[in-house]
């Protein structure tokens, strides 16, 4: 057990510093200079002020060093917990920016994810044993699943938005209230945040719905389960081992979509003109803000070490077949 | 049993969901906005606030009025103040921190400073003040570094009379100055290092506006309305909306939707198609009721790189402006918010400064036939039989058109200019590289041929020719002259023009035509197009906007450094459609 949790820690480890690595030298790679554009943006009177300027700020930056010094300077400020200065937002640090978003990208993707998977997998193995719902949920999630996502949170923002008025269509809350622990602040909270949950929650539930579907009808037709029906076993519990067994692989794709929620839903963000990280990681990709870029990458990369090393230990709970080996590889 | 269980298990996941979801929005929305400077909690009542949007790109990340091209908008203009606004509506200065200024000699500026004029902090302002800020000036990480270059001393000789020496007085940059530039309070600012002055996020700021800081979050800026304002008792002016919400700008469809909802009072973004919105929708309006709808806010000029053949040959350059279907730009690709711009390239606002004789002599239009025509007569000839011009020594002729991706007017534009150049026999191909490469590009004059419209409108159409002709050219072209055009004349004209009084229009005019003679046989850029002010209200909450139909012909715009243009002026118009 210990040896299995210790190879994985130390391939976690070996993972994040090839990553942060990459982070840090592929923005380097982006044609342009973020101190020039931003300086370009003020429209200086005259050169001199400009080259000035430029000096200034690339001092500030800390860019003014050889490349190699530039990236052991990363190193040596990421182990104080230092993020560094924002470019595009400069002068706020990176860490305070990324913080205020990601509480916004969270509530936004966690349920959206969650509860979609959690009905969808409800849905298919429900549908997979009545023909009804199965000509009628198949058609739909296969519609949901293909819809563009952007066409859709379009469709869903100005038919329920702007023609029936019943949400607003932008914030993350009424740009008339202040952040209080009121109930209404609460209430416009909610109010906003429906319509973004509603179109993810949306496209991500045809999909598993599907999966689902397909997974227990293939469960179902196996060997074990035709076994167990030709011993009389009652059909629910014939159901019931099909379902635990379909589950492994919705739980892996879980996984996976879990992994991708620290980085935000851009479209969603940009749709609904909502706050979060996805915008945040777009804005600092145009702005060439190197700085903003390596913090947000840290929180993705961080978080799908995390759902991995969760998912991990979920396996190690649900699959029987994962326990064996563990002991097996101990022993 | 067992059944009981597991339902009773998922209902309370459910329930955690639920219970989790709500806490982390109510933490973002409580990290959201860092504390209001007081003010009324919790919400603003629709009827005394302004929404906006169109002038944040960003979150809100510092309020330091001497940071003009990137603190939030407003903090110059609602916060801090000018000495003068200038109203290019009008053609005027309106004193404004200053109650007068004035040179006294060839080489002093007196300036005079309005007295009862508070700083919110409750303090005065004095001539110090304004003598301290001149005088930042000095360090070279201050934007207007290069204008203290030019002075020699900076005094303030009593409460309220500054004195500024200069060595060398260039009057039309002193004026661009005077209205451009901000007061900050020398008693909290004096103690300042140079990095907290020009670098810092200054996230209390202390003006003397009409407005103070309320709040902000990631997606909007709140501005407070400022009871004590000055202005009401020496102008008899006051800003109607007690708080003005600044949304960080969305997609356009979101600011779409939101204008026609009522939700937003004004947009100052650029709405594609919002010409049919405007003629259909009776609640939403634009400065003229009809094309162009919009005012003009700067020229879009195409930039020839000068030291590239074929665009070092003026004759090249000139078949190049007649072979250009502007007019399928305006209508086509803008349809119609957006007007053809003067052979000059000086902006409507400019108009008296146009010579229409040498206009009439040397100016352009759209000609295919005169292009090709242009090109034959220099020895440009299609030798090859491709369709395309050659070079007069035979070398064919490939040119490359570099816009910044994803801003789609601009490629569409950018389309029409390398179909109606083919038209004339001049091969050009439109590109559309990332944003930053283009600005390297730029600086570095690494291109063929690029777009650009980085000089705003003005009280003067020097800030036009210094951004044309400026000598000498650098390794990095980063501000100006991004063609690397060199004419000693022209600069020399240029020159004389930036030492030409303001209050002497003759004068200008007289330099001006000389300057436009060599522009247009030359044509170092060429321009295009006017870019709108873009400006859409919503007439349900809030009424009397400038409109080209009323009195009220203020700028309507809150863009950054657009307060001292007017845009205070407009909010001052605001009224109430209540009516109350």
């Amino acid at each position: 057990m210990r040896r299995y949790f210790g190879r994985k820690l130390f391939v976690y480890a070996l993972t994040f510093f090839i990553a942060m690595t990459v982070n840090w030298i592929i923005p380097r790679f982006m044609p342009g200079d973020p101190v020039q554009s931003r300086l370009a943006r003020a429209s200086l009177q005259s050169p001199e002020a400009s080259a000035a300027m430029q000096a200034y700020y690339e001092r500030l930056f800390g860019l003014d060093v050889p490349l190699w010094q530039q990236y052991l300077n990363f190193w040596a400020s990421l182990a104080r917990g230092d993020l560094g200065i924002s470019i595009w937002l400069f002068p706020q640090p990176v860490g305070d920016i990324i913080l205020g978003a990601v509480p916004y990208s969270l509530a936004l993707l966690l349920p959206a994810i969650l509860l979609s998977w959690v009905v969808g997998n409800w849905f298919g193995a429900y549908a997979a044993r009545n023909r009804w719902l199965d000509n009628t949920v198949l058609p739909v999630g296969y519609v949901l699943t293909a819809t563009p996502y952007m066409w859709l949170a379009l469709l869903l923002a100005w038919g329920l938005g702007i023609v029936a008025g019943l949400f607003p269509v932008g914030g993350a809350y009424s740009f008339a209230l202040t952040p209080s622990a009121t109930p209404e602040f609460v209430g416009s909270l909610l109010q906003h945040w429906f319509l973004p949950f509603l179109s993810l929650f949306l496209v991500a539930l045809g999909g598993w719905a599907i999966g689902m579907r397909n997974m227990i009808i293939y469960e179902l037709e196996s060997d074990y389960s035709n076994y167990l029906e030709a011993l009389g076993a009652p059909r629910r519990l014939v159901r019931r081992y099909a379902f635990r067994n379909a589950m492994l692989p919705q739980l892996t794709g879980l996984a996976l979509q879990l992994g991708t929620l620290v980085a935000g839903s851009l479209l969603t963000e940009i749709v609904f003109s909502y706050p979060g990280l996805g915008y945040l990681i777009l804005q600092a990709i145009r702005n060439q803000d190197f700085f903003l870029l390596q913090g947000a990458f840290m929180f993705i990369v961080v978080g799908v070490l995390i759902a991995n090393f969760i998912i991990d230990i979920v396996y190690v709970l649900v699959d029987p077949r994962t326990r064996i080996q563990m002991q097996g590889g101990a022993a | 049993m067992r059944r009981a269980r597991a339902v009773r298990g998922r209902r309370t996941a459910k329930a955690g969901l639920a219970v989790a979801a709500a806490a982390a929005l109510v933490a973002a929305g409580c990290t959201g906005g860092s504390g209001g400077a007081g003010g009324t909690p919790g919400s603003y009542p629709r009827e005394e606030t302004l929404f906006v949007s169109g002038s944040l790109w960003g979150p809100p990340a510092n309020w330091n009025p001497l940071m003009t091209w990137e603190h939030a908008a407003g903090t110059k203009g609602l916060v801090y103040e000018t000495l003068f606004l200038y109203d290019p509506q009008a053609d005027e200065y309106i004193p404004w921190l200053a109650e007068s200024g004035e040179w006294t000699d060839d080489d002093t500026y007196q300036i005079t400073v309005r007295e009862g004029v508070q700083w919110t902090d409750g303090e005065p302002l004095t001539a110090d003040d304004v003598a301290f800020t001149i005088g930042l000036g000095e360090l070279e990480s201050i934007p207007y570094h290069n204008v203290w270059q030019t002075i020699e001393n900076v005094e303030a000789t009593d409460d309220r009379t500054v004195v500024v020496d200069f060595s060398e007085p260039r009057y039309q940059q002193w004026a661009f100055w005077l209205y451009g530039n901000a007061i900050v309070p020398q008693h909290l600012w004096a103690e300042r290092t140079e990095e907290e002055i020009s670098a810092g996020a200054n996230e209390t700021p202390v003006g003397t506006g009409a407005y103070v800081y309320e709040t902000h979050g990631q997606d909007r800026q709140v501005w407070s309305r400022n009871e004590e304002w000055w202005a009401q008792e020496a102008l008899d002016l006051r800003v109607g909306p007690s708080y003005i919400v600044d949304i960080v700008n969305p997609s356009n469809e979101a600011a779409l939707g939101q204008v026609l909802q009522g939700s937003l009072d004004l947009s100052n973004n650029f709405l594609p198609g919002i010409a049919q919105v405007l003629e259909s929708n009776d609640d939403v309006a634009s400065y003229y009721p009809e094309a162009p709808y919009m005012l003009s806010a700067n020229t879009a000029w195409l930039v020839p790189n000068t030291t590239r053949e074929p665009m070092d040959d003026p004759e090249f350059r000139r078949a190049l402006a007649f072979s250009i279907d502007t007019e399928q730009i305006v209508s086509g690709v803008y349809g119609d918010i957006v007007q053809a711009a003067d052979p000059t390239g000086l902006l409507p606002n400019w108009e008296q400064y146009v010579d229409a004789d040498v206009v009439a002599e040397h100016g352009f239009s759209f000609d295919t036939q005169e292009a090709a025509s242009i090109l034959a007569d220099a020895g440009y000839e299609d030798t090859d039989g491709d369709g395309f011009v050659e070079t007069p020594e035979g070398e064919p002729i490939e040119l490359t058109l570099a816009v910044p991706s994803g801003w789609t007017d601009w490629m569409e534009a950018s389309r029409v200019i390398a179909d109606s150049a083919q038209q004339a026999g001049i091969n050009i191909t439109a590109d559309f590289p990332d944003e930053n490469a283009i600005v390297d590009q730029r600086v570095s004059g690494d291109f063929d041929l690029i777009l650009n419209n980085e000089r705003q409108i003005s009280s003067t159409p020097w800030t036009y020719y210094d951004y044309i002709f400026q000598l000498p050219v650098r390794e990095s072209q980063s501000t100006v002259n991004f063609g690397r055009y060199e004419n000693e004349e022209a600069w020399a004209l240029v020159e004389e023009l930036a030492t030409t009084p303001v209050e002497d229009p003759e004068a200008m005019t007289d330099i001006i035509a000389e300057i436009q003679e060599i522009q247009l046989q030359e044509m170092p850029i060429i321009p295009l197009w006017y870019n709108g002010m873009w400006s859409q209200v919503n007439t349900s909450v809030w009424t009397n906007w400038p409109s080209a139909e009323t009195e009220n012909n203020y700028v309507p715009t809150l863009w950054a450094n657009y307060h001292e243009l007017g845009g205070i002026l407009m909010l001052t118009e605001l009224q109430p459609a209540s009516g109350g």
